[in-house]
């Protein structure tokens, strides 16, 4: 726990002497990179945040968005990278927990998680497997137990990620507009504190996240009970029902500390607590450990004097433990007692806004060259080559992951996890879309283009569903801000996604920074990780079964951008080559096309192509659907390139239609006349999957073959791996 | 007509078989806290799924011990007709209504996914819509689904016409398949499968008709005509 000489020093000048040990803590702990991001919120500042849907109020930990007839939605991302290397489970169950209790804090009831996973390579790496498996667990018997459907979300194996663990967690909350949280409070208001008891677990956790992995710090990892979440969500929404809330916060890292001084910090009040009355689960805890504890399952609630008997009684219906620890004040600053005795008065918004930094940044050297690679040899049999594709973990089937997940409860999901984005039907008649998506190997080739990918895909999965990106929040992962080439990669990335969501107007409702994600053996690759949540506005498009005749139309041009592919570094083992570069008005022109198609209603299935390109991107619709097809590898938009580009190239984009031959002429003439390059690629039928070169194959396997590779392979590594 | 809806301590589909019972089937339905009495007009009783007490000690185990079971006793020896889904199931077995236990899994994990159902008695309140050995595509969710009985237990409930439902597919490892029996009397019936996440079309990715005939038998039992 610390803080550099030159914050020891502005804190001392701004509060006009020395601060006291436990004072000291307590700036520490809200002070670190993980609270109070002090490395990336000058740079943050350039992301578009405003939109006609954008609703914003003051400490709001979570994005609002209007959707219509007097509805909600509101949407957060947050990781638990460091507790999740050291401890999987509990490390990615409590990651679901924090981000819950962000959308509960707006008002609104959770109705959705995602997940967002990375780890080393599990085809070699026991350590990374039980991490893989471990966390997995942990979500699911989080998520499952609190009745929110886990509905999408994305995997990736990469070495980068040895001895470590990316575990980012998505949610989404929905609610009526009038219930918001306004987050106001007068003096005199009670400051309560409910759910969860309070103990050493999570002692200085978000300091722990913010420095380098290098020791096991087990008791800076919290310990989930997902049964008292549920009951704390349910004691919220019924506070919230019979109006009992006048401000709310989550306690998540940082604890008391963060929670107290943000919460004063935003309503421009003070607030006064003594520690003496937290509800507690171990004995003799130092003033010092109450207040950084990172206990889970709490929430601040600030409520009136007319309605506290009320929020006491809900409390009490549901057994959920609660203690009154302190009252509002107007003097603007942060008092903690014990035993009615002073023992820290800071005012809140110094502690709650840490000086911020100018990292200095320089490009990676390693970037100059990495793009410029020799291109492998074509491999001798690619049939052989496709299969094995297909059983790379990145490509694989992920059902025994999302199987474990009850992504069903709710009585929402419409579109199903599992294939493109998912869709949720809302009580307003429309639906919502959702994805996340993150490249590591991409980004690291070309740290912009990569994450312009990223956003790219997200919502080319969002209009698969049918709906259009209304939108996003991003999650910016990286190693430690202190050196100038890792640092250099962030701000890249935070300008890349600033370019792509103004051009296609989608606001940026929320975001989460990680920085210090390294090891002893390095740092990660950039991994940034956008979602996008879309509106539909009357029917979504279900995918449905794919039969003979059916047409397949691939939208968009192949190119020669293998750089970062599931093929080069998987089959060939080559970091590098050409990273994919979207072109943002082409794509805007394509996905605009692609909506229009959808709406007609002549579609069976809008596939997104991308990892592993069209090799897998076809051999995946065929699995699914136990049919086989042929495609004419000349009718594929392209430029010159070789068999095996066509095949695996990743490039962005692009499109897969699926259409009952009676409607093939409409499509492809409404391309045609929206000038987005296209072609009727192959046709579905038998029980092959098979690509042809004037009427000659050249590359064939059987649907029975690929799918037995494709949804075994995965599994297979976890349960007898 | 009235049904009520039991809420335990961390039930959670508690909202999704209101919605469904009010909203598509149009019964009035209302949700009642465990340790409130039953209301006096009611003509049926729902037990949802969820993890009533987060699962601890043993599915089902803590909840059956709630003031409201008492009342549901009551008026399941009464004939009121009695549904309990997953961890209602659950809490129906380990409350003493419906015989056997509800095990972990074979596979040991939790698992959600589609499959299809068969019925094996069509003469219960929930299930007299339906034309025996009918499939139903269902969606299931559950970590500790697998229905065990001893050979004594399974002989009478196939003696007793007990066996409500059993599973098209191998999917956990339950005796005899069972997805769903009933008490002796028949109108205490007890699923694993989901009917709620099943009887909208929207959400069924197969075909929602015959899921829906589970509610249609308690509106045809009520005497509701639909």
């Amino acid at each position: 726990m610390s803080l550099t000489p030159q914050e020891s020093e502005y804190l001392e000048k701004n509060i006009g002497r020395k601060p006291n040990p436990l004072e000291f803590q307590i700036v520490a702990a809200e002070w670190s990179e993980h609270c109070s991001y002090k490395s990336s919120k000058k740079h943050l500042r350039i992301l578009p945040k405003g939109g006609k849907r954008v609703i914003s109020g003051p400490g709001y930990d979570s994005g609002v968005l209007d959707v219509g007839d007097g509805y909600v939605v509101t949407v957060h991302i947050e990781s638990h990278n460091h507790p999740s290397a050291v401890e999987p489970y509990g490390g990615a169950a409590t990651g679901v927990g924090g981000v819950i209790r962000d959308i509960l804090s707006a008002g609104t009831r959770p109705i959705a998680i995602f997940d967002g996973l990375r780890f080393g390579n599990i085809e070699k790496d026991n350590h990374a497997r039980w991490l893989f498996k471990n966390a997995v667990r942990g979500i699911a018997d989080y998520g499952n137990c609190l009745g929110i459907p886990t509905i999408g979300g994305e995997i990736e194996f990469d070495e980068c990620f040895t001895n470590y663990a990316l575990v980012d967690v998505a949610a989404i909350g929905f609610g009526k507009k009038e219930n918001l949280i306004r987050n106001r409070a007068e003096k005199g208001d009670y400051v309560v504190l409910i759910g969860g008891s309070t103990g050493r677990d999570g002692i200085g956790g978000s300091q722990f996240a913010s420095d380098k992995l290098e020791a096991e710090n087990r008791s800076a990892v919290q310990i989930p009970d997902p049964f008292i979440e549920k009951l704390v969500i349910e004691v919220i929404l019924e506070a919230r029902n019979q109006k009992c809330i006048k401000a709310m916060k989550d306690l998540g890292g940082g604890g008391l500390s963060c929670a107290i001084s943000e919460t004063a910090d935003a309503m421009g009040v003070g607030i006064e607590l003594d520690l003496s009355l937290v509800h507690k689960r171990e004995q003799n805890m130092s003033p010092s450990e109450l207040m950084v504890s990172e206990s889970q399952e709490r929430m601040l609630v600030i409520t009136d004097i007319k309605k506290l008997a009320t929020l006491k009684k809900i409390c009490e219906k549901f057994r959920v433990p609660y203690s009154v620890i302190g009252r509002v004040h107007t003097d603007k600053m942060m008092e903690v007692k014990l035993n009615k005795k002073t023992v820290a008065k800071l005012p809140s918004q110094i502690v709650a806004n840490a000086p911020l930094l100018d990292r200095p940044s320089s490009k990676p050297k390693y970037l100059k060259s990495i793009e410029q690679v020799k291109k492998p040899t074509t491999p001798k049999d690619l049939s052989k080559t496709l299969l094995e594709m297909l059983s790379n973990p990145n490509i694989a089937s992920k059902h025994w992951v999302f199987g474990q997940y009850d992504h069903e409860v709710g009585i929402r999901t419409v579109v199903k996890p599992g294939g493109d984005g998912s869709a949720l039907r809302l009580d307003n008649g429309k639906f919502l879309a959702a994805k996340i998506d993150g490249n590591s190997k991409h980004c690291y080739i070309n740290p912009r283009e990569g994450v312009i990918g990223c956003f790219d895909e997200a919502c080319r999965n969002i209009v698969c569903t049918g709906a259009t990106p209304i939108g996003m929040v991003d999650h910016l992962q990286f190693g430690n801000p202190e050196d100038p080439e890792i640092f250099w990669t962030f701000t890249e990335s935070v300008q890349a996604i600033t370019d792509y969501a103004k051009y296609f107007d989608i606001p940026c409702v929320g975001g989460k920074v990680s920085l210090y994600n390294e090891t002893d053996s390095g740092p990660i690759k950039p991994t940034p990780l956008i979602g996008v949540l879309g509106l539909i506005d009357k029917k979504p498009l279900i995918p449905k079964k794919i039969e003979n005749d059916d047409v397949a139309i691939l939208v968009g041009i192949t190119k020669d951008e293998l750089g970062g592919s599931e093929y080069y570094e998987y089959i060939h083992g080559l970091i590098g080559g050409k990273c994919p570069v979207v072109d943002m008005k082409n794509s805007k022109k394509t996905q605009d096309a692609i909506l229009d198609v959808i709406k007609r209603d002549i579609v069976k299935v809008a596939h997104d192509c991308s990892k592993g390109g069209l090799g897998v991107a076809i051999s995946k619709l065929c699995i699914t659907n136990e049919i086989g097809c042929t495609v004419s590898i000349e009718k594929i938009p392209s430029e010159k390139l070789r068999l095996d580009e066509l095949l695996f190239s990743e490039t962005h984009s692009r499109f897969l239609l699926v259409i009952p031959p009676k409607d093939e002429k409409k499509v492809m003439t409404l391309l045609s006349k929206k000038g987005i390059s296209h072609g009727m690629i192959g046709k579905f039928s038998g029980s092959d999957i098979s690509f042809q070169e004037k009427g000659k194959t050249v590359t064939s396997v059987r649907v029975d073959k690929a799918q037995e590779k494709w949804l075994n392979s995965l599994e297979g590594l976890v349960t007898h791996g | 007509m009235k049904v009520a809806v039991i809420v335990f301590p961390g039930s959670n589909c508690d909202r999704d078989m209101h919605h469904v019972l009010t909203d598509v089937f149009h019964l009035q339905s209302q949700l009642v806290w465990h340790t409130d009495a039953l209301p006096k007009n009611i003509d049926a009783i729902v037990l949802p799924g969820g993890f009533s007490y987060g699962d601890r000690l043993r599915a089902g185990v803590i909840a059956a011990h709630s003031p409201v079971i008492k009342d549901v006793k009551k008026m399941a020896e009464k004939g009121m007709p009695v549904l309990g889904v997953c961890n209602g199931f659950q809490i129906l077995v380990e409350s003493g209504l419906l015989p056997g236990a509800l095990l972990k899994n074979t596979s040991l994990n939790f698992m959600c996914k589609w499959t299809e159902i068969i019925v094996k008695n069509n003469k219960t309140p929930f299930t007299n819509k339906f034309k025996l050995e009918q499939r139903i595509p269902i969606a299931i969710a559950n970590g500790e689904g697998r229905y065990y009985a001893d050979e004594q237990t399974l002989k009478s409930l196939k003696k007793n016409n007990q066996i409500v439902f059993t599973y098209a597919e191998e999917v956990n490892g339950a005796s005899l398949g069972i997805a769903g029996i009933c008490n002796k009397q028949g109108n205490v019936v007890g699923m694993m499968p989901h009917p709620e996440r099943s009887a909208e079309q929207i959400i069924n990715p197969k075909n929602a008709k015959p899921a829906s005939l589970i509610f249609e038998s308690l509106l045809n039992t009520l005497g509701v005509t639909a």
